[in-house]
């Protein structure tokens, strides 16, 4: 079953297509690979997905029912729809429990204005702060984070979320080898539970290793689809990463 | 004593225009230059109500709240589609339109000249005319005031308002239409300049629009910057750092016809000043 669907979706910058005519569906219960040189308009596709930037025009079709031809960023999250940001977004200022309970509050005024956190929040924050390791750093200030830290600081707050649909942009760019096996294992448990997993990744080891399936883009275009087996073999494929 | 008991009633109304600024400035992160504005609408919906009207100073209150509120609620709905310095600029505006309906609706706000005779409170035939009497009233307005700003930065809502300040992007994306929320703080912000305007035309027993210009809403953003941002005690330093600092500088011996254009370069240096070398105030906890 395929619960984040694209069709014709087309966004340009300046002239220049950034996603042109794109047309795509990502399974639930599998981790796609999302790969292509840099500029082929990955993260853009994940900046569409999510209203952080707007499309010019094609339908997003959630959980094979819900079209959308317009996506506002403060609705994603009521589609089951999270991300997390090629370069950290987090609230800097703010201690890292915080950055967990922000989104685990109700989302009305008067709602979260008499809200106090009660012991299932806290518990889940203590749930997804222990699975990346920063169960300790509870207390600190965000912005004191190491660039590791605050990588997995994002993926935490994106497993609060509780979502369907994951969308993990270049999550381990600058990560320890330790961080890694816990981001990796991060990824298979969500796939495990069914949902569906969009990995933005550069490493091609880790794309051939966590992937069940892999989209290949270049110039905002689809290249290739398939395995990653399959498609990472693929002479034009290749030849994109290389400039050949 | 009496002396005392002034300044006390001063820093008072100005820690209740700090606190109220500070939740918009310190904990939103939106840099607001309309807050003499809506100081200006509770002093003026208090003053005509009471002189006008014959209405009691504490239901003239409740009126200059929700005037202001409402206001805000206009204005807030325009300046909610601004982001950083543009949000900045079109609150300047709105403070300079404000200032201008004062001078210019004469019949209605006295002009230039402005309102005078504006009693002072009494409740229960009780009358506050006293400094002493008139200061436990401001200082109670404060207190309230403190406990109110307290509860909504510790709420979720809070929470949300900091998110908004580091990155309302980010926090979008996780399923809050941020709009509702600058809204609600700039119309909550705005009811409690109005109690702080209240008490201010109420206390001088004469008020006109030279009070509220842009001059005004510099000085309140600098109390907040001051004193340390997204932190309410800082509100309060902040208030009566500003206030107390020129009262001192008579003491030194400066004439009194250079006193006033002193008070002005040492607010303008002390901002540089802590701009440079403490950004976050006196006790703040974020910084700009």
């Amino acid at each position: 079953m395929s619960t984040l669907k694209i069709k014709n979706l087309y966004k340009h910058f300046d002239g220049i297509k950034a996603v042109d005519r794109l047309t795509l569906s990502f399974e639930a219960g599998k981790i796609t690979g999302l790969i292509g040189p840099n500029g082929s308009g990955k993260s853009t596709l994940i900046n569409l997905l999510t209203g952080v930037v707007p499309f010019d025009s094609g339908i997003v079709i959630v959980a094979e029912t819900t079209k959308l031809s317009k996506i506002r960023p403060y609705e994603v999250a009521s589609f089951d729809i999270t991300r997390t940001f090629q370069d950290v977004r987090l609230f800097e200022q703010m201690p890292v429990m915080d950055n967990i309970l922000v989104v685990l509050t109700k989302r009305s005024v008067t709602g979260s204005l008499f809200e106090r956190h009660k012991k299932y929040h806290l518990e889940k924050a203590k749930e997804v702060l222990e699975k990346v390791g920063l169960w300790e750093k509870k207390d600190e200030l965000a912005a004191n984070l190491s660039y590791g830290q605050r990588k997995l600081l994002e993926i935490a707050r994106a497993l609060a979320m509780n979502a369907e649909t994951y969308l993990f942009d270049e999550p381990f760019a600058g990560l320890f080898p330790e961080m890694i096996k816990i981001v990796s294992s991060v990824l298979k448990e969500l796939r495990d539970k069914g949902k569906t997993v969009v990995l933005v990744e550069h490493n091609m080891e880790l794309i051939r290793e966590l992937s069940d399936y892999c989209i290949v883009m270049d110039s905002g275009e689809l290249l290739a689809e398939g395995k990653p087996s399959d498609v990472l073999s693929q002479k034009v494929v290749m030849e994109a990463y290389l400039g050949e | 004593m009496e002396y005392l008991l002034h300044l006390a009633i001063v820093i008072s109304i100005y820690s209740i225009l700090g606190l109220s600024l500070n939740l918009i400035v310190g904990y939103t992160g939106l840099v607001s230059m309309t807050q003499a504005a809506f100081y200006a609408i509770g002093a003026y919906a208090t003053a005509i109500a009471m002189t006008s009207y014959d209405i009691n100073f504490f239901l003239a209150i409740l009126i200059g709240i929700i005037i202001s509120g409402l206001c805000a609620l206009i204005i807030g709905y325009v300046l909610s589609r601004f982001d950083g310095d543009y949000f900045t600029l079109g609150s300047l505006g709105f403070n300079i339109i404000i200032t201008a309906i004062l001078v210019n609706w004469r019949g209605f706000t006295g002009g230039a000249t402005g309102i005078p005779a504006i009693p002072r409170p009494s409740l229960f035939g009780f009358d506050l005319s006293t400094n002493l009497t008139f200061f436990i009233l401001a200082l109670l307005a404060v207190v309230v005031i403190y406990f109110i700003c307290k509860f909504i930065v510790r709420s979720s809502f809070g929470r949300v308002l900091k998110a908004i300040r580091e990155d309302e992007k980010a926090i979008q994306v996780f399923g809050y239409n941020t709009h509702y929320y600058k809204l609600a703080i700039f119309a909550i912000g705005a009811m409690m300049a109005a109690v702080a305007g209240a008490l201010y035309a109420s206390y001088l027993s004469y008020i006109s629009p030279a009070t509220f210009d842009l001059n005004e809403s510099v000085f309140i953003l600098s109390i907040v910057v001051l004193g340390g941002l997204a932190n309410n005690k800082g509100a309060i330093w902040g208030a009566a750092l500003l206030i107390l600092l020129p009262e001192a500088l008579q003491f030194v011996g400066f004439p009194s016809a250079v006193a006033e254009e002193l008070r002005q370069v040492i607010y303008g240096l002390a901002i540089v000043l802590f701009m440079l070398y403490r950004p976050q105030g006196l006790v703040g906890e974020y910084k700009l």
